[in-house]
């Protein structure tokens, strides 16, 4: 040749002094490529577990949501306060082919009276409270998931005897300073005596119910003057939910079924989007300050090792290395650092995914795209941070890089 | 000739100017071995960097083999520099994490050179300055002068026109630089155009010519 042909590398041999180089320093190159694995694996875990926990989220709220009917009177009705419910809501709801739970609820007005523990039980308990005071149907508990954490619910009979018995929500019966049932604890609302039977640890539809005091219609009825129940709240089966829409109305006021609005689910699809959405926004924003963390990492120690390598930049050039050449080491070396990082970012990622879910007993959901890309994504992250310094290692004059690194 | 500069002038930077090299005319026969010696700052190096191509004159034309050095681009350059010359440096410029063969076989690397057979060829190099024996050794499990062996042995693979030494004995004691010195008094003898730059005169005097380098003028010492 001598003189008009360029300097020819193989791609061989170019990634052979990449890897050299890169095995010269293992133990930076581990700290470095260690950067790499925690932003790539925070966000493969964070994708990963977005998708598994919007997946459970979505997965509780359509089991829940898919099966939720309120009816209640309609504005044209004179709005919760009108007299539409009949009494006997409950029964005629059961009627119907597709509803699985169902049971009346009310606000009573109990005039201002508060509500105190009687202190035989408890000397230490808080004075006379304002407690919200519900009655309802004794199906409703079943439609609202209520679960007891002591005694007993009301039953039909209560209601039916106007009973003075009570059911304290978890919070409620914690205001009080009650804890039991089995010494038969009573209260005061206003003068008048009940006798509490039973708390509620848990709902999952109407959380009011936690901290509020609930008696038996029949009661509320003939205590307190409740004209009639506020909602019907029904439970259905899985797919009933657009036949119970229809024909609830109807059951339960033949005459005039406009007087009665009802409330159904909305469409699950549209929700699931959104709560992933939300949550894929929060998390895909701490991965990817993740990899600016990272990608700051590989820039400086490719910055570093270009500084301390200028004399063997020098030896390359005067060997004959082309600013090309030597570009592309750097940036090879820097790429296979992402590389490296990406892959076991994913892996550690994928394992946190599992590890979570194995926790929690969920699925583990994950786009098969996150850990087939990541190492793509460690890679792209390693050739944009080598970039700068392999193009100032490039820029190198041969006598100067020389020079300076003897 | 191998080499030959017409009226070669560097200067370095502008307020004010720094001159290095004067008007340098120097033609440099096939097979022949020179030295250049002069104090420190004189210009000695500038001048062995523009003989290797790693540095541009200011002023004058350069060519190597025939060649006008100054039409060519950085990488034409480059190439020249993997192919026809061969550079030893006072400091080795060893890569103290790979081999001694590993780091002959680098001269390979950038000429585009098969990698079939580069060992062997790296072997026969190490052969030619008795280095073979160290061929599995890291750089920094050698003496100084082994170390600067190694580097002849780079310098050599290809077979390059001209080797280029700066200060090839600088780091060295006796022992080991009459050791290099004979074995340059052998590359010499087979044929090797040898330019050596040397603050020692008892170094200079062992090549066929000197020349001696005061304040970027190059004055004929003798041959």
């Amino acid at each position: 040749m001598r003189g008009g042909a360029t300097p020819r590398m193989s791609p061989r041999d170019l990634v052979g002094e990449a890897v050299a180089g890169l095995l010269a320093r293992p133990a930076r190159v581990a700290l470095t490529v260690l950067g790499t694995v925690i932003g790539v694996g925070a966000l493969v875990a964070t994708l990963g577990l977005s998708k598994t926990a919007s997946n459970q989220i979505v997965g509780r709220f359509d089991a829940l949501s898919a099966t939720d009917v309120v009816v209640s009177p309609s504005t044209r009705a004179g709005g919760s306060g009108a007299a539409v419910l009949p009494w006997d809501s409950e029964s005629r709801l059961l009627r119907l082919n597709g509803v699985a739970a169902a049971g009346t609820l009310a606000d009573v007005d109990v005039r201002g009276a508060l509500v105190r523990s009687v202190p035989i039980n408890d000397p230490l308990a808080a004075g006379a409270i304002q407690l919200p005071m519900k009655a309802a149907s004794p199906g409703l508990f079943r439609a609202v998931h209520a679960e007891l954490s002591t005694g007993r619910l009301f039953d039909a009979g209560h209601s039916r005897r106007a009973d003075r018995v009570l059911v304290l929500g978890s919070n409620a019966a914690r205001r009080l300073g009650i804890e039991r049932v089995d010494q038969q604890p009573a209260v005061f609302v206003g003068d008048r005596l009940y006798a509490v039977i039973g708390l509620l640890s848990s709902v999952r539809r109407h959380a009011s119910l936690l901290g509020s005091a609930i008696m038996p219609e029949g009661t509320a009825r003939r205590e307190f003057g409740l004209r009639a129940p506020a909602l019907a709240q029904v439970e259905t089966r899985i797919g009933a939910v657009e036949l119970i829409v229809r024909q609830a109305p109807l059951a339960l006021s033949p005459a005039d079924p406009s007087l009665l609005k009802v409330a159904s689910p909305p469409d699950p699809r549209q929700l699931r989007g959104e709560v992933k959405n939300d949550l894929n926004a929060l998390f895909l924003l701490l991965g990817g300050v993740s990899l600016l963390v990272g990608a700051i990492g590989i820039a400086n120690v490719t910055l570093v090792s270009v500084l301390e390598r200028v004399g063997e930049i020098g030896l390359r050039r005067a060997l004959g290395a082309g600013r090309r050449h030597i570009a592309a080491q750097f940036l090879l070396e820097s790429t296979a650092m992402g590389l490296a990082g990406g892959i076991m970012g994913a892996s550690l990622g994928t394992l946190v995914i599992v590890g979570v879910s194995a926790t929690k007993t969920w699925t583990p959901v994950l786009d098969p795209w996150v850990p087939l890309g990541a190492p793509a994504l460690g890679a792209l992250i390693g050739l944009i941070s080598g970039t700068y310094p392999s193009l100032r290692a490039a820029a190198l004059e041969p006598v100067e890089a020389l020079r300076a690194g003897t | 000739m191998v080499i030959e500069l017409r009226r070669i002038g560097r200067t370095f930077g502008s307020e004010p100017p720094v001159v290095a090299l004067r008007d340098v005319e120097l033609a440099l026969a096939h097979g022949t071995s020179l030295s250049i010696v002069g104090p420190s700052g004189s210009g000695k190096s500038t001048l062995l960097n523009v003989l290797g191509c790693l540095d541009r004159p200011s002023t004058g034309t350069y060519l190597f083999d025939g060649i006008d050095v100054g039409t060519l681009s950085d990488d034409q350059r480059a190439a020249l520099r993997a192919e026809g010359i061969g550079f030893v440096f006072q400091t080795f410029n060893l890569l103290a994490h790979r081999t001694v063969l590993e780091n002959v076989m680098l001269a390979e690397v950038y000429r585009g050179t098969a990698s079939d057979g580069r060992a062997e060829r790296a072997q026969e190099a190490l052969a030619r300055v008795g280095m073979s024996h160290r061929a599995t050794f890291l750089p920094t499990k050698l003496s100084g002068g082994e170390q600067q062996r190694v580097a002849i042995a780079r310098a050599l693979l290809g077979d390059p026109s001209v080797l280029l030494c700066d200060e090839p004995t600088g780091n060295l004691d006796s022992v080991n630089t009459e050791s290099v010195l004979s074995l340059f008094d052998d590359l010499g003898g087979a044929g090797l155009t040898i330019v050596i730059v040397t603050h020692d005169d008892a170094v200079a005097a062992r090549t066929q010519r000197q020349v001696r380098m005061i304040d970027g003028r190059l004055t004929e010492e003798g041959t």
